[in-house]
């Protein structure tokens, strides 16, 4: 706050003008005070309800924490808690995501950042801003009665279940795809123009300044963006929980049906579960996982800002 | 050309030429730029498809089949519209068991029912329409004659209609097990009544936090905790906040989120699964967004405002009142109408919560069950019924309707500020 260090610049001489106080101000700024905090209280709260409800899992006679980290079949009907083919499923929709929105996505962005012009950005940005604004449930719906169909009609409907990892990966890289372009378009923007036309007055092409020289110049930013939408593919439900198929299943084919963490709890707690069975449980449990998973992510991508950035004048 | 006779200055351009490789470095700088076109194309082909895939599936043929034909009841050349009171109900006695009929009579007398509502009576219990199969919109504009070929072999006797699957019934209509008489109102109400809440919580808070921290916050350790988790939670994928709500405010509030605090649980079944419970859920989902987009806001207020005012003698607070919040005001609701269309387009936190998988009765308070419309969509989406799908496609046109208005009009008020600013 600009004003604590008074007209001089120094603390110690600072005329503080903000100094007279009314009883009320008092209490607005512990108001004040309580909403910011709120946000502590629910981080609080998720850490404690998944924690809490977590350890009632573990603590119940079917379950163990070694075959739950490394059983291979999750089956509730008969006591199997295996976690593995929900995070495989998890771990095959995302990276199929990624591997549509990541090149799809720096392409994009480096399109909007160093070849569009001003006009055709002025109706490209705000057309990505609408591509992301459109719910995920539409997202799941075109999955389903789109990708899916297109898939089978490609590969063969023998080949290509209903329900597959494939088309809710490939729908989703789609969703994500607008996410990774802003942030990195941010990144490259970010880039001071001096830097493009020393590469420039060393006679490189424009291909070559931009991917030589911005890319790399924007690394920090590019893999920021590339993470949160990693965070973001992992986290996400609708699309994986219409079109990825229910049922948990351990299969690397990607054409074949496995029910992803997401999906599970999504599943799970839309049918009528009661409270404290291992079933209502296992999905605080599934969800610790997914938090923990999507908080170290979004923890390293802001590290990676903060180190990797480079600063120039 | 070969070395030896060529003058030196010759044989240096050639070399430089060739060092720096020119004409490849120009062919590969094509191939890269229309790569980039490439990408850009498909994203825009991408989305164009996924428009068109929802009112593809939103239009089409279908072949309907009545159980009794609508001519047989009231006479040729009649529709049901001119029937009269009387003739109506004395349909619904003499095509219907007498108990069916005492039970309708029962949930609201049929002679005090407007003739609007016991015509919808008459359809769903007697004409009793059924759509045995239903086109989508391309097929239906481009394969006509292969359609009509079609349904006349798989469903002799039954009318070939083009169909609208969004109407102004559709969108009046209350949820029914028949996709062709279901209606999204209970949703379009559920979904209202749920983001009212969650504006009447998320903003008042939402604001009040930014203001604590770019006003009043000192640099302290406690202050920098509470701005890092806020970026933290931004990031929290939305169904953990299902599972927050779900624990905390079905489950263990639930005395005041059913309503039994207030004496509204009576006769309810809604256990804390209610518009309540789903509101607070997405205000404590949208809360990091909106406080995010209002500190922006904030920020961008110049510090000579704040200098002056304080220069007049005014306190923190008043200078926050009169001249921070108003002159950053219309951008705080601008970031705050961005979020809301986010929650109003929230579905995997709210199912989890519990929103009610099929009711036909409208909310009527914050205590009732509810159902909203992705939750809607998410349902029929998930059915494989053709039909379903259909009237899917059709929610998904009024939600993107909905939406596309919220965020049209922060667009626009975006633009607006900007234009006002530059005059300034």
């Amino acid at each position: 706050m600009g004003i604590k260090h008074g007209l001089s610049g120094k603390p110690e001489a600072s005329i503080d003008f903000s100094k007279r106080r009314r009883p009320a101000e008092g209490t607005i700024r512990t108001l004040l005070f309580i909403s910011a905090a709120i946000s502590i209280f629910t981080t609080i709260g998720i850490v404690v309800i998944l924690v809490e409800e977590s350890i009632l899992f573990f603590g119940s006679p079917e379950v163990d924490i070694i075959e739950f980290l490394f059983g291979t079949e999750w089956k509730p009907m008969i006591g199997e808690f295996g976690i593995l083919p929900l995070l495989n499923s998890t771990l095959m929709t995302s990276t199929i995501a990624m591997l549509v929105a990541t090149p799809l996505g720096l392409f994009v962005a480096i399109y909007l950042s160093e070849y569009a012009s001003e006009r055709v950005r002025g109706i490209l940005k705000p057309l990505l801003e609408v591509l992301a604004g459109i719910p995920t449930v539409v997202y799941g719906y075109f999955a389903l009665t789109f990708m899916t169909p297109l898939l089978r009609s490609i590969f063969g409907p023998n080949i290509v279940q209903i329900y597959n990892t494939a088309s809710a990966g490939l729908v989703m890289g789609i969703l994500i795809l607008p996410l990774v372009a802003s942030m990195t378009e941010d990144a490259l923007s970010a880039v001071p123009s001096s830097l493009r036309q020393a590469s420039y007055g060393l006679g490189a092409t424009k291909m070559e300044t931009s991917l030589q020289i911005v890319v790399p110049a924007a690394f920090s930013g590019i893999g920021a963006a590339f993470i949160v939408g990693l965070s973001r593919a992992i986290g996400e439900t609708m699309i994986v929980a219409l079109a990825a198929g229910a049922g948990p299943r351990l299969t690397a084919n990607p054409f074949e049906s496995a029910e992803t963490l997401t999906g599970y709890i999504v599943r799970i707690s839309g049918g009528d579960v009661g409270y404290d069975t291992v079933d209502y449980n296992s999905i605080f449990a599934l969800g610790l996982v997914l938090f923990i998973t999507t908080l170290m992510l979004n923890i390293i991508s802001r590290k990676i800002v903060k180190r990797f950035r480079e600063v120039y004048e | 050309m070969s070395v030896v006779f060529s003058s030196p200055r010759d044989t240096a351009q050639e070399h430089l030429f060739r060092e720096h490789n020119l004409p490849v470095r120009r062919r590969k700088g094509l191939i890269w730029q229309a790569v980039f076109y490439a990408a850009t194309s498909i994203a825009i082909i991408t989305l164009v498809t996924l428009v068109l895939s929802i009112v593809d599936g939103a239009f089409g043929y279908v072949a309907v089949q009545n159980q009794i034909e609508v001519e047989e009841l009231v006479g040729p050349g009649r529709t049901l519209d001119s029937a009269s009171k009387q003739e109506l109900i004395a349909m619904l006695n003499e095509h219907l068991s007498r108990g069916l009929v005492r039970r309708f009579d029962f949930e609201a007398p049929l002679m005090e029912r407007s003739n609007q509502d016991l015509i919808k009576l008459v359809m769903r219990e007697v004409v009793k329409p059924q759509v045995l199969g239903s086109w989508n919109l391309v097929p239906s504009l481009f394969q006509k004659d292969l359609i009509l070929q079609e349904a006349a072999q798989r469903y002799p006797g039954a009318d070939i209609v083009f169909r609208s699957w969004l109407t102004l019934d559709f969108i009046g209509a209350s949820q029914s097990s028949i996709p062709e008489l279901a209606g999204i109102r209970t949703a379009i109400m559920g979904s209202l009544l749920v983001i009212m809440i969650t504006i009447l919580v998320a903003f008042p808070i939402g604001v009040g936090a930014a203001i604590y921290l770019e006003e009043f916050a000192s640099d302290s350790r406690l202050n920098r905790i509470i701005q890092v988790n806020i970026y933290n939670l931004s990031g929290v994928p939305s169904i953990i906040y299902g599972l927050l709500g779900l624990a905390v405010f079905v489950r263990g509030l639930e005395p005041l989120t059913s309503g039994a605090l207030f004496g509204f649980g009576a006769g309810q079944t809604a256990n804390g699964r209610t518009v309540l419970s789903a509101g607070l859920t997405l205000a404590l989902l949208v809360l990091p967004i909106i406080i995010i987009n209002a500190q922006e806001a904030i920020r961008a207020v110049p510090q000579s405002l704040r200098d002056s005012s304080y220069g007049l003698g005014a306190t923190k607070w008043q200078t926050v009142w009169h001249h921070v919040l108003p002159a950053s005001i219309d951008r705080i609701l601008t970031g705050t109408i961005l979020s809301i269309s986010r929650a109003l387009g929230e579905t995997a936190p709210i199912v989890v919560v519990g929103a009610s998988t099929f009711i036909s009765v409208d909310p009527n308070s914050i205590f009732s069950k509810f159902t909203t419309l992705p939750i809607q969509v998410y349902q029929w989406t998930a059915r494989p019924q053709g039909a379903f799908r259909n009237i899917a496609a059709a929610a998904i046109l009024v939600l993107l309707v909905l939406l596309l208005t919220l965020n049209a009009s922060a667009i626009i008020m975006r633009n607006r500020i900007s234009k006002k600013r530059r005059q300034a």
